[in-house]
């Protein structure tokens, strides 16, 4: 389990290193997970330990959301009068990106492959 | 309070344990709560956790600074926790390759919706310049959302509220309405939540379907990316 989460923390080390050497506009954890892809894909696989480690961490993904959700308390005052126009932006903005990016997904999958995901998912 | 609480309240909230231990209860009883409710989406555990903290930390009077002294050791497995997707990433690397095509139109379409109708609508409404610019990279995740904002003018500790508030929307709006789209495709479903509600939506997405949880991670990378150069495009023309 300390190689698992070492091997973790290395690869966000290693992106973390190359986005301040680069200064591309992604977080480095994100290019860390990109590495550890890439170092899987050379290894052939994630042995036995990381697997269960990586699950663990991902099952409750949730939970490391909490701490900067409950820095909403201390901005929530700075909405005051554009509360109502910022909140019917993001509600209505986010059903309209879920609604046309998961139907353009489906229509161009439908025209491209054979509908694996419902298959393997349902 | 008696002294003797009082002198014991006073030496554990400066403490970072006793705001880590509310942390991680407030969090296990919210996620009981969501699953007694057969996991209903309305019931989201990170919206019931954050509720509950925030109504702690109201009636104690404790300042959110002090909070995350100790909640800082949860906020920081975010790191670790995004590189372990590759894990996930890894095992369904031939379905992920066979939907390239249907990922890249779905991200380009999808991230040009949340950029366009969130700054469309919040015009429409008088949201002023400040507002605006903090609302546009609401779909993606809080760092680099914090660093779009930035740039353009926006306040980051706004757009950080914004993308965290837009991640629990989706969480909580993706089932139903997928449902009523009748879309069934576990990874289209992943993926539309990972590019509307990034990290949020993709945990939300773990906690129902791993296929569904895997393109919603890869949606979130690819949209943080696309959002980062799209924003300030969309700005440099409207100016």
């Amino acid at each position: 389990m300390i190689g698992a989460l070492a091997t973790l923390l290395l690869f966000q080390l290693a992106g973390e290193t190359i986005v301040r050497l680069t200064g591309a506009p992604v977080p480095g954890p994100v290019v860390g997970m990109a590495l550890l892809v890439a170092a899987l894909a050379v290894r052939r696989g994630p042995g036995e330990i990381l697997p269960g480690v990586a699950n663990g961490l991902l099952q409750h993904l949730a939970l490391l959301f909490v701490p900067a959700g409950t820095g909403v308390m201390v901005h929530a005052a700075r909405l005051g009068e554009e509360a109502v126009a910022v909140i019917v932006a993001l509600v209505v903005s986010t059903a309209l990106t879920i609604a046309v990016a998961a139907s353009v997904f489906v229509l161009v999958a439908r025209a491209t492959d054979r509908g694996e995901g419902t298959e393997r998912g349902a | 309070m008696t002294p003797a609480l009082r002198d014991i309240w006073v030496y554990l909230a400066a403490t970072p344990l006793l705001w880590l231990t509310a942390t991680l209860l407030a969090y296990w009883a919210a996620f009981r709560i969501h699953e007694r409710a057969g996991r209903a989406p309305l019931l989201n555990p990170v919206a019931l956790a954050v509720a509950a903290l925030v109504f702690v930390l109201s009636v104690s009077g404790t300042p959110y600074e002090t909070y995350f002294e100790g909640a800082q050791f949860v906020h920081f497995l975010l790191g670790p926790a995004i590189v372990a997707l590759a894990v996930p990433l890894y095992a369904h690397r031939r379905t992920i390759a066979a939907s390239v095509l249907p990922m890249a139109a779905a991200l380009v379409a999808g991230s040009v919706v949340a950029v366009l109708s969130a700054l469309a609508i919040a015009a429409l409404l008088g949201a002023s310049t400040e507002t605006l610019w903090s609302l546009a990279p609401k779909s993606v995740t809080a760092p680099v959302a914090m660093g779009i904002a930035e740039k353009l003018g926006g306040l980051p500790s706004l757009a950080a509220v914004l993308v965290i508030a837009t991640g629990i929307t989706g969480a909580m709006i993706a089932t139903p309405l997928l449902d009523a789209l009748r879309i069934r495709d576990w990874r289209a479903r992943g993926f539309g939540v990972g590019v509307a509600a990034h990290g949020i939506g993709t945990a939300r997405a773990f906690q129902v379907n791993e296929l569904a949880g895997t393109f919603a991670g890869i949606a979130m990378g690819l949209n943080a990316l696309l959002t980062a150069v799209l924003v300030p495009a969309v700005a440099a023309l409207l100016r």
